[in-house]
């Protein structure tokens, strides 16, 4: 109910708002002194208050590393927590500067919602999760037919879902919910056989059950899951901003400029890592985007590079302990790959 | 409007024409109907440039394609290839059918604890008031969740279901029927329903033809419940007992055949019953309250039994009063509905949330909610005026 509230509020808004309003995202971000960045409501290692209350995760991480480079200084974001349904509206009614929200880049979003993907900050892939305990001799998504299984309403992950038992002619009854609680809910009292989501959901999800060893999480990936950032049309310098700031993180990554190193960085004699760092005399890199030289230091010392920000909250330094898999460097095996800054 | 005019007043001392009252009545209306039409102007004007600004893509084209996704329950034929606008209709229908069994089971309960609540007997009285105390004052959102995940969801699980008798099942995958499967021949028994219905309904007015004129009653109940149960009997063996019955199977993952409830169904249809019904007893009450002590007294000086005092004096009377506030709750349940989003029940409001999210035409979907739970409501409305007229007081 308060959710359809705000999905109605969040269409009047787009009644109300001024036209010439939210023309210069960049200046309004300035003028409040924070950014306002759309979340998922709490997704453990991707976006959870922590038991302090404060905001941490992936995608958390994300919103403050926008934040470092526009104000260097990592915590001028706020953080408005929005269900798979509220998201698109949130961001289109201009009550969210940008939204990180393990959200699946597709070109319905990309073109009829009027959304731009800045990249890719997480290449994932749906999966299904099953109580092993309670379904023994059940190890591929295969032998599912006949299973109630429960999804988020709203997610790419419905959609396919309904392809996949189709294509493999297996029946399944659907148990939708609207937030993600409720699925977790139903589906640890036992209300499906089997939860499906992004695989990187699925991990963060089996730590919040009751009984964590109980569940496996099946091999078959169904599907592509592209997550990335999104931010509204029409604001190109907006989205270059945050465009750069992923690329700025990985590329970090790929340089070897960590939180710990990046004041030595940037004495470095390789020209990459001076320019990159804004060390590189009348560079006017930032200045391009509408942000200081040093904003890439800014972005590193505030919450780190890519490989920092997912081990600390997804990889091995997390409880989700998850491999990087698609997620390495191109150098590594993996297809994160960032664009020259220069 | 200021209908009152100034005939039979002495001519007044000439002024202004804004002075007059009712001008300026006239006057205020237009400038407020002007601002309030420039309002929406603006709004609507406002909105389609937002949209057109931001890329955003509008209009109701959006519901001839194809949904993508699967509902789990579904009173007509739909699959994930038909069109956003059948799903619209699926979430309407379960919308509709919630709420039609809501109101019947409301309406039931209702009436009995309203009259429990005025019974001689100590403790129903007593049971009675608890019941509408505790759910009056809880708010549906509750009830509902404490049906969902108090009752239902600690049920035991598919492999250990419930065994009830006539082959039913119950577990926390819900309730599970043997479904009727009808062979050749079978269509003698709905004729035999008819048939028994048509004769019923000439039993009732021959019966009260006759105690107008005779005074002689007719049991007019058994004949007609005689009649409503055996004929349909005799069609059933006369032509060969054509009925078998699909029994729910144990699969792996749950039971299969037979016909199942969904717990979400099951969970909402309740929790708005029992809810909606501790309003409804209320209402009862006052209007047995509300007709007047002498009517009873009247009915025992004349010889009738509390039972038929009841019947045919005070109730008959005491709809008067109950049936317009009883409109506004079958309106509440029915709105009350949508509450279904938040236990996975796929109603109109689910359903269109997910239109909502997979389309991104969250003004258009907002608008074919609004209208029609806005029709939902007022035809239901206009069905409890009419009814309300016919009960009403035939003043000669």
């Amino acid at each position: 109910m308060k959710n359809t509230v705000k999905v109605i509020l969040g269409a009047a808004a787009l009644g109300m708002a001024a036209s010439a309003a939210s023309a210069a995202t960049l200046d309004d971000v300035k003028a409040k002194g924070f950014v306002q960045c759309g979340v998922n409501t709490a997704l453990a290692g991707f976006s959870a208050p922590n038991d302090k209350g404060e905001w941490t995760g992936f995608d958390v991480d994300f919103c403050r590393a926008v934040a470092a480079a526009i104000f260097g200084d990592p915590t001028k974001v706020k953080f408005t927590p929005t269900n798979a349904k509220e998201r698109f509206t949130a961001l289109q009614s201009g009550e969210i500067d940008l939204l990180a929200r393990n959200t699946t880049w597709t070109l319905s979003r990309d073109t009829s919602l009027g959304f731009n993907f800045a990249g890719v900050n997480y290449y994932d892939g749906q999966g299904f999760m099953i109580n092993g305990k309670k379904l023994p001799g059940v190890n591929s998504a295969l032998q599912l037919s006949g299973a109630s299984v429960c999804v988020q309403s709203g997610t790419t992950t419905e959609l396919n879902l309904a392809d996949y038992f189709k294509a493999n002619n297996l029946e399944y009854n659907p148990v939708v919910f609207e937030k993600l609680e409720e699925v977790n809910a139903a589906y640890d009292s036992g209300r499906c056989d089997a939860y499906t989501t992004d695989q990187s959901g699925l991990y963060s999800i089996r730590l919040t059950l009751a009984a964590p060893d109980d569940h496996v999480v099946l091999p078959e990936i169904i599907s592509k899951e592209p997550l990335g950032p999104a931010v509204r049309q029409g604001d190109d310098q907006w989205f270059d901003i945050v465009k750069w700031t992923l690329n700025a993180m990985v590329l970090a990554e790929e340089l070897g400029i960590t939180q710990a190193n990046v004041e030595e960085m940037k004495a470095s004699p390789n020209p990459d890592i001076k320019r990159v760092l804004g060390q590189e005399a009348d560079s006017k890199l930032g200045a391009g985007l509408g942000l200081s030289e040093d904003w890439v230091v800014n972005i590193v010392k505030g919450v780190g590079n890519y490989g920092e920000v997912f081990e600390r909250n997804i990889g091995q330094g997390s409880p989700l302990k998850i491999a990087r898999g698609l997620n390495a460097l191109w150098t590594k095996g993996g297809i994160q790959y960032a664009i020259p800054i220069r | 409007m200021a209908s009152q005019d100034a005939f039979g007043r002495t001519a007044a001392p000439r002024s202004s024409v804004l002075n007059d009252p009712r001008v300026r009545g006239v006057l205020y209306q237009i400038v407020l109907f002007v601002l309030l039409v420039l309002f929406i102007y603006w709004i609507v004007g406002n909105t389609v440039d937002n949209l057109r600004r931001l890329n955003i893509s509008s209009g109701f084209a959006f519901l001839n394609q194809r949904a993508g996704f699967d509902i789990s329950q579904s009173l007509i034929a739909y699959t994930s290839d038909s069109r956003y606008s059948r799903a619209l209709l699926v979430g309407l229908l379960n919308t509709l059918l919630v709420a039609a069994a809501g109101i019947v089971t409301a309406t039931i309960i209702g009436f009995v604890v309203g009259i429990a609540r005025l019974s001689n007997n100590w403790l129903i009285r007593k049971i009675a008031l608890v019941y509408v105390e505790v759910f009056r004052n809880i708010p549906p959102l509750l009830v509902i969740f404490f049906w969902y995940f108090g009752v239902i969801s600690v049920l035991p699980a598919a492999r250990d279901s419930i065994a009830l008798p006539f082959g039913a099942y119950l577990n926390q995958r819900g309730f599970y029927l043997p479904k009727a499967i009808w062979g050749d021949g079978a269509w003698l028994i709905p004729l035999g329903l008819a048939l028994a219905i048509v004769m019923a309904v000439f039993v009732a007015r021959r019966a009260r033809q006759r105690q107008e004129a005779t005074g002689q009653q007719f049991p007019v109940m058994w004949t007609n419940l005689g009649l409503i149960v055996g004929l349909p009997l005799l069609a059933y063996f006369a032509a060969g007992m054509p009925l078998s019955f699909d029994y729910p199977q144990k699969q792996t993952f749950n039971l299969t055949g037979g016909f199942a409830v969904t717990p979400e169904f099951l969970s909402l249809y309740l929790a708005l019953s029992f809810y909606t019904a501790s309003f409804i007893a209320e209402i009862v009450r006052a209007g047995i309250l509300g007709v007047s002590k002498g009517q009873s007294e009247a009915s025992f000086a004349l010889g009738l039994r509390s039972g038929q005092a009841l019947r045919l004096v005070v109730v008959p009377q005491a709809m008067r009063i109950v049936i317009p506030p009883l409109t506004s709750q079958y309106l509440n349940l029915t709105k009350n509905s949508s509450l279904a989003i938040a236990i996975g029940y796929p109603d109109l409001t689910a359903v269109g949330g997910t239109i909502l999210n997979q389309s991104g035409q969250a003004i258009e979907i907002v608008a074919v909610w609004m209208v029609i739970y806005l029709g939902i409501s007022l035809a239901t409305s206009a069905f409890m005026n009419w009814f309300n007229a016919k009960m009403a007081l035939v003043e000669r």
